[in-house]
């Protein structure tokens, strides 16, 4: 079984990071499991952790009046879950619930931004980081936009 | 080239706007054999002539069509019932590099229905199972009820086929991906450097899934593509399905991409 480092280290999102920030992942990090429906975050509640998705599958919804609940976006094993937690006012936008058995690191959140404040060389990884991952998600939002499957009529 | 008559035995729909016939040759006419990519000019007589790709399996006796209505012939032929009779011209085009694929791995990416001309290349693939790496099919479709000849995914499945489906829009009751098919390259399981690459779907979904897995490593020479354009004679004599120096229905629709690149995103093409 893989140690916590080794599991941090081999995400793809920590992929390239100096080794001199290691330590400070691992303290501020857990390994957590999650099973079929359960409920990872709530949307409105307060986005205090960050989760890296090891295995598995969770589900981003959102509750629409008069349509029941939506699914906005999966993500899987290698994704990086979520980044509320990094920008005020550290709410959840959607709810997330693990529709496969799914297994994640957990960082607490606070810890995170506190050494981003304090450090810039790892507010700068960090921050790379999840405008990365931003931007991946917003170029996939705009191919929804743009009727991916669409064939001229 | 004539129109063969070719009657039909079943018509289903697919999807609230899909729906395919099953033809095989009235009495005068003989059966032909086609390979998976390849196309057929239908005509609806007395409305008109459309290309729509062969998505029956090869060994099965009877040619098989899905269509979108898009048009007056597609609405013409969605009217069409069991026993009334269609023109058929073909088997016309380039084919899926079926038997190029032993010892690569292959990784098909259907978009909508993109998945109708690459059927017959699923069916084939699934039964050279042994003969080849890594078989993986990637589908994306707008909702969970656009989901092509889903009764057959599955089986598939059972066969050796790694299957990911994704959507655009979903209620909470679908289980699988929810994202644009392109998001499920990056993970898939397939070795870049020995895959081969087949696509189909609208331009725009050819063009960013063929960035992807350049972006992952397939070479351009492992991709093939089949293109869709104007196509009116099918034999490369009209010209209205040029695509630079190529014609779409003769040394088409499927293309290696390297071919093409040079042509492949540009407007005016």
């Amino acid at each position: 079984m893989e140690t916590l480092e080794e599991m941090i280290v081999s995400h793809p999102f920590w992929a390239g990071l100096n080794p001199r920030f290691l330590d400070l992942l691992k303290k501020c990090a857990t390994f957590q499991r999650f099973d079929v429906g359960q409920s990872i975050f709530q949307e409105g509640g307060n986005a205090d952790h960050f989760y890296l998705i090891q295995k598995g599958r969770v589900t981003l919804h959102a509750f629409v009046p008069g349509r029941g609940t939506v699914t906005v976006q999966t993500v899987g094993g290698g994704d990086a879950l979520g980044w509320s937690w990094l920008f005020p006012p550290h709410q959840w936008h959607f709810s997330a619930h693990s529709s496969d058995p799914t297994e994640a690191i957990v960082f607490d959140a606070k810890v995170l931004r506190d050494e981003a404040e304090q450090n810039h060389d790892f507010g700068y990884e960090l921050t790379r980081r999840v405008s990365k991952m931003l931007l991946q998600r917003l170029q996939e939002t705009r191919l929804l936009l743009v009727d991916f499957y669409g064939f001229a009529s | 080239m004539l129109p063969q008559a070719f009657c039909i035995q079943k018509r289903r729909s697919e999807t609230l706007d899909t729906f395919t016939l099953e033809i095989e040759p009235t009495k005068n006419n003989r059966p032909f054999g086609f390979a998976p990519g390849q196309f057929n000019m239908l005509y609806v007589f007395g409305v008109g002539e459309v290309p729509i790709s062969i998505c029956a399996d090869p060994r099965s006796k009877s040619l098989m069509h899905t269509t979108r209505v898009v048009g007056p012939v597609t609405k013409a032929m969605s009217k069409l019932r069991r026993g009334n009779i269609l023109g058929v011209r073909g088997p016309f085009g380039s084919s899926w590099p079926i038997e190029q694929l032993d010892g690569r791995d292959v990784v098909v990416v259907a978009g909508g229905i993109g998945l109708a001309p690459l059927r017959g290349a699923l069916h084939q693939l699934v039964r050279r199972r042994k003969k080849l790496g890594k078989l993986v099919f990637l589908y994306g479709a707008r909702t969970p009820d656009d989901i092509l000849y889903s009764r057959e995914l599955e089986p598939w499945q059972h066969k050796g086929l790694h299957i990911e489906v994704t959507v655009d829009r979903a209620p909470s009751s679908w289980l699988g991906h929810v994202g644009v098919v392109t998001t499920l390259i990056q993970r898939a399981p397939f070795d870049p450097g020995n895959t081969v690459a087949m696509i189909c779907g609208p331009e725009v979904m050819m063009r960013y899934t063929v960035f992807e897995l350049q972006k992952r490593g397939v070479p351009a020479a492992s991709i093939f593509l089949s293109i869709e354009r104007n196509m009116k004679c099918a034999v490369g004599f009209c010209g209205h399905c040029q695509f630079g120096p190529e014609f779409v229905c003769k040394d088409g629709p499927i293309f290696r991409y390297d071919r093409i690149a040079n042509w492949f995103g540009i407007r005016e093409l």
